[in-house]
């Protein structure tokens, strides 16, 4: 975060550095997902969102006019230093919390001045949240928190009940559906909460640090399981601080203080042939994992 | 190290004494087991490939006159070849580290511009990296070196937002990037 004073001169001060982008916002090619009836424009489109804090002497712009927009079926990571904006950001776009300047469009509507009980709905049915300390219901099964959404979505009992037990089954978890959170480890606890942010098919999964409580393996496991929807074609943005998380996305936002300052795609083009320094031709075919073999007799 | 001299001599003419003493200072305790004598060594290779020639100092302020080492067309297109190129996915630390300080002294070069493209490098090995460790079990042998290897680039990574805080905060003022 930044604090400036006055709001004049502290638009791109600092180092001056302005947003880079190496790419253009196509949807990721690929085998077609789940919902080929996609309407055209991005998931999720931010125009100019601006998140400011405090006020008189003591503003801080959070997020400072960030220009995004993430095409259905994109992973998207979110990466910076805390307080460079980020989980504002990520609130920002989920309709958690509301922009100072600027918008939000949320699969072609746009959502940053609906009143609070169509914001609510609109949450409920179209984004699925992710949080760090996974914002589990202690009291309820595991299976009885992937029916919450679905049942306040306005699905009957027995409609919950069949879609929390295919998601548990799919979050590898279906022999721990009677479980209490406070019965399973931290890993099985954020795939609960993964599968409970699927419950109502939603247009974007917005994830906090989903990781960030895990250890590797459990690590491991929501990044296989953020792998499978990804192949399923589900919008994915996420917020994090690890590189190794970030690296699974499609492509890789950095942040600093409030505002974008890198854009890199790591999928799709120049994938093949980014690797080949150091070695020579006739050694191709392999992949670029092969140029970090140092293999000397 | 030959790349370095070089783009050390880019914005002026240098001695060996004066290269050394910057080097040390870029190097800090790796620079200790540099000597005099190993600064000379490279000049004379770089000077027999065309790449250095010598001069007198002309009037020095004080003390004896010293050689004076000045690059050559073939040398300033050495340095701007060495910059362009980029460090490769096994660059150690030392090497990228010197070729920012390079960057920054001979000016040829932003080093943000230079962390920037490595970042992105670094970013894509390890969108490799990771995407390989996925497929693999965690117990595996390959997906235990896998492990290493994407910790190792998560380190380089971290160690690159360092370089941007520390080469942003010495960008000299009202010289930025901003394009756009």
């Amino acid at each position: 975060m930044k604090t400036v004073v006055p709001r004049g001169s502290g638009r791109n001060r600092g180092r001056g550095r302005s947003s880079r982008s190496e790419t253009g916002d196509s949807p990721r090619s690929g085998p077609a997902g789940r919902r080929p009836a996609e309407p055209a424009g991005p998931a999720l489109r931010a125009v100019g969102l601006t998140r400011v804090y405090g006020e008189d002497e003591s503003l801080v712009w959070a997020v400072d006019g960030v220009d995004l927009d993430v095409p259905a079926g994109q992973t998207l990571a979110v990466t910076g230093p805390s307080g460079c904006g980020k989980s504002t950001l990520l609130q920002l776009l989920g309709g958690l919390d509301r922009p100072s300047e600027g918008e939000v469009w949320l699969g072609g509507l746009r959502i940053d001045h609906l009143g609070e009980r169509a914001l609510a709905r609109l949450r409920r049915r179209s984004v699925g949240f992710v949080f760090q300390a996974y914002h589990l219901m202690h009291e309820l099964s595991a299976a009885q928190n992937v029916e919450l959404p679905a049942l306040l979505a306005g699905a009957s009992p027995r409609a919950a009940r069949r879609r929390a037990a295919e998601l548990l089954q799919q979050v590898g978890l279906a022999g721990r559906a009677r479980h209490l959170p406070s019965e399973l480890s931290g890993g099985q606890r954020q795939r609960v909460a993964v599968a409970r942010a699927l419950a109502n098919d939603p247009l974007v999964v917005l994830a906090d640090e989903p990781t960030g409580n895990l250890d590797s393996a459990a690590t491991h496991d929501i990044l296989r399981l953020f792998d499978e929807l990804r192949a399923a074609g589900q919008t994915l943005v996420m917020v994090t601080h690890d590189e190794r998380v970030a690296a699974t996305a499609d492509r890789v936002v950095s942040m600093r203080d409030g505002a974008v300052a890198d854009d890199t795609r790591l999928d799709g083009d120049g994938r093949g042939t980014r690797h080949t320094h150091g070695y020579g031709g006739g050694h191709g075919g392999g992949t670029g994992l092969g140029a970090l073999l140092r293999w000397e007799d | 190290m030959q790349d370095v001299v070089l783009a050390l001599l880019t914005k002026e003419p240098s001695h060996g004494y004066d290269l050394r003493q910057r080097l040390a200072a870029a190097l800090g305790p790796l620079g200790d087991a540099l000597n005099a004598g190993q600064i000379y060594v490279t000049l004379t290779r770089l000077e027999k490939a065309g790449l250095v020639l010598q001069e007198r100092e002309d009037a020095p302020v004080r003390g004896p006159r010293r050689k004076v080492y000045a690059l050559t067309a073939a040398g300033q297109q050495r340095v701007a070849a060495w910059m362009a190129e980029s460090a490769g996915p096994r660059a150690d630390v030392t090497e990228f580290h010197l070729k920012l300080v390079a960057a920054a002294e001979s000016g040829l070069t932003d080093p943000l511009a230079l962390v920037d493209a490595r970042r992105r490098e670094l970013m894509r090995s390890l969108a490799e990296a990771q995407r390989a460790a996925l497929a693999y079990d965690t117990v595996s042998e390959a997906g235990l070196l896998l492990e290493g290897i994407t910790l190792r680039l998560q380190a380089d990574l971290r160690w690159l937002e360092a370089c941007e805080r520390t080469w942003s905060a010495r960008a000299p003022r009202g010289e930025g990037e901003g394009n756009g």
